[in-house]
């Protein structure tokens, strides 16, 4: 590369015109089309998109962690779980608004992922991966008896606030928990860019690639480490909590439901595009979509829904081993004909 | 004492199917490095083959399970060589063949149920269903034959790695891919053979354990994989020893608590899993494994 040469480099330098300005057009496309959304489509879809949104949450929550980190958990849907739990309860019970239980959900999980935090610095790799696992096996039910009272589940049905009338009166229900999630989702994400960005980020992403060289230039590695799990524990339980906003149910019944939360977690960061700001969203739509139209693609073979799921992943890791957003990234990089080093320092290895 | 004895027994033939399937998962994660979240559901695939071969086409249990196994050998070599091998590599996100494995594992499960049925089905007997008598504990034959069937699988998985040619090749892919490749050896080949011989372990298990219930359905092996995962972990994921040992000590431990301990009825896979994070907490690299050294 001829910038190599130079005596110094920025650390951002300018993007190519060709490709700030798809970009800015792509920003302006989005913001419409998330903006007005929810007028086009009807209650189901608008219920659709918002899992997606909440999906999108706790995919980043991992990104943050598994992407820019490099600590691998399969047992993100634990905190997801205790978001949920805790906003049920605490609505269910105490008559909290939805709205207001998230911050507290945000610092609970926070703080529980401090506490699973700590452990799993001793633990790495693959040994990690399976501590989460069981994480995300036992919660369900561990978290029966204190959280649920023994009725594995919770339903809910929580009315939007009657507070603000005037500003709110044009939206139906579903509308107005749409835009709930959109605006969690845009503040944790320009949250999540921020933080990628700056000096924190830096030190994450230099824990992946290797932790020797990251010590030796002075990143405190369990600070680091420790901080990035209870951060992305916090959005998988902010995640979570919109679940039952969205849903209208916590339930501990299935033993196997938060593991596979976990699992959609991790599918949706690696399609959409590890270690990129918009990867989990894309890979949250993804996974929503083959989840929902691969059930009653073929009738009478509901039993195949997994497979065809199971065969559209494999394909998808196939034709985009860098993910979807990866995949365009490449594609930009052509059109701009060079690469910046930006995007040199933020793909996977 | 009695039926402190009789629990041990029932632990120790529900431990020697998750060492087994633990020393499937121990086999590819030394040769190629990494989780093979499908294991259980390939050997749940090949477990309806040996069905469908013992109720449907009238073969004798024992051939059915070794035209079973042979079926797991060349289709496990075949996934390595056709799913696996693509994605897999030093310049691939590592995360990509952990999707792969996934996706394997939703896609061959719900294969299961469409070829071979929703319905629980009977696996005939491979062992005979009597027991003796130890001290007043009843021994089942069948956790003799569970426990017979680890200690072959042992025997000949430590004859072929240690006293033949082909064993020192699979060794040499399993601590340095590059080097052996310069040596003149077909890594290839050799990650295939350690994907297939894996396939046969589970198939081997999985007929087993099938044989030992009453029924069995397509989440047979789903429990099982979370147990051998718990068994792997504990005895360190890079040491078949370590499998072995963790798989029993998984199975008696599960078996006891389940007798025992009444605060943990209907959440007993606490324990397995408390096991390993207590396990791992001291000894991060479970009780066998090795530590790996860093070079920057």
């Amino acid at each position: 590369m001829a910038e190599a040469t130079e005596t110094k480099t920025p650390l951002f330098p300018p993007m190519p015109a060709e490709i700030r300005n798809i970009r800015i057009a792509l920003a302006v496309v989005i913001t419409a089309v998330a903006l007005y959304a929810p007028f086009y489509f009807d209650e189901t879809n608008n219920k659709i998109i918002s899992q997606a949104l909440y999906l999108a949450i706790a995919a980043m929550g991992l990104n943050l962690l598994t992407g820019f980190n490099g600590q691998v958990s399969i047992g993100h849907g634990a905190f997801f779980g205790l978001g949920a739990f805790t906003s049920a309860r605490l609505m269910a019970d105490y008559n909290w608004t939805f709205e207001a239980t998230i911050p507290l959900v945000a610092v609970l999980t926070g703080v529980f992922g401090l506490l699973v935090g700590f452990p799993a610095l001793r633990v790495r790799g693959l040994y990690l991966a399976l501590v989460t696992l069981g994480l995300a096996v036992l919660f369900p039910q561990v978290a029966n008896k204190p959280l649920l009272k023994g009725d594995r589940a919770i339903a809910l049905v929580q009315p939007k606030p009657s507070g603000f009338e005037s500003l709110i009166d044009g939206l139906d229900d579903d509308q107005w928990k749409y835009y709930v999630c959109l605006v969690v989702l845009v503040v944790l994400f320009v949250a999540a860019w921020n933080l990628t960005r700056a000096r924190p980020g830096r030190a994450m992403v230099a824990v992946r690639e290797q932790e020797l060289a990251a010590a030796t230039q002075g990143v405190n590695l369990s600070v680091t480490k420790v901080a990035t799990f209870a951060i992305s524990a916090a959005y998988a339980g902010v995640a979570g909590s919109l679940s039952v906003m969205i849903d209208g149910l916590a339930s501990a019944t299935n033993p196997a439901a938060y593991f596979q939360l976990s699992i959609e977690f991790l599918v949706a960061l690696v399609i959409g595009g590890t270690a990129t700001i918009l990867g989990p969203v894309v890979g949250a739509f993804i996974v929503v979509i083959l989840r929902r139209n691969t059930s009653d693609l073929i009738e009478g073979k509901e039993v195949l829904s997994p497979a065809i799921f199971g065969a559209a992943l494999i394909a998808l890791v196939y034709l985009l081993p860098d993910g979807v957003v990866g995949g365009i990234r490449r594609l930009f990089a052509r059109v701009g004909q060079r690469r910046t080093s930006y995007e040199v320092a933020t793909d996977t290895t | 004492m009695q039926l402190f004895l009789e629990q041990v027994f029932n632990g120790i033939g529900a431990g020697a199917v998750y060492a087994s399937v633990a020393l499937a998962l121990v086999l590819i994660y030394k040769s190629t490095g990494l989780l093979n979240f499908a294991q259980g559901e390939m050997a749940l695939f090949s477990t309806y083959v040996t069905w469908w071969l013992a109720a449907e086409k009238d073969i004798d249990i024992v051939p059915a399970i070794v035209l079973s196994c042979a079926f797991a050998f060349v289709a496990g070599a075949a996934i390595e060589r056709i799913l696996i091998r693509p994605v897999e590599g030093s310049t691939h996100n590592p995360l990509n063949v952990v999707i792969v494995t996934l996706g394997m594992f939703l896609a061959i499960n719900s294969l299961a149920l469409l070829i071979f049925g929703t319905e629980q089905e009977q696996m005939p007997n491979v062992f005979p269903k009597d027991s003796y008598d130890i001290g007043g504990a009843a021994l089942q034959k069948e956790t003799l034959g569970l426990l017979a069937m680890l200690v072959g699988e042992c025997a000949v998985l430590w004859a072929l790695l240690q006293k033949t040619k082909l064993g020192l090749r699979l060794r040499g892919v399993a601590s340095n891919a590059e080097s052996s490749r310069l040596v003149g050896i077909n890594t290839g080949l050799m990650l295939m053979l350690g994907w297939g011989f894996a396939a046969v372990l589970g198939a081997l298990a999985g007929s087993m354990v099938a044989s030992t219930r009453t029924g069995f359905d397509a989440s047979l092996m789903q429990i099982i994989l979370v147990y051998a995962f718990a068994a792997a972990a504990l005895g360190g994921f890079d040491s078949l020893i370590g499998a072995v040992v963790g798989g029993l000590l998984v199975g008696v431990a599960q078996s006891l608590t389940t007798e025992y301990v009444t605060a943990l009825d209907g959440i007993e896979t606490v324990l397995p899993l408390g096991l390993i994070l207590a396990v791992l907490l001291v000894r991060p690299n479970g009780l066998f494994g090795r530590r790996t050294v860093e070079r920057v």
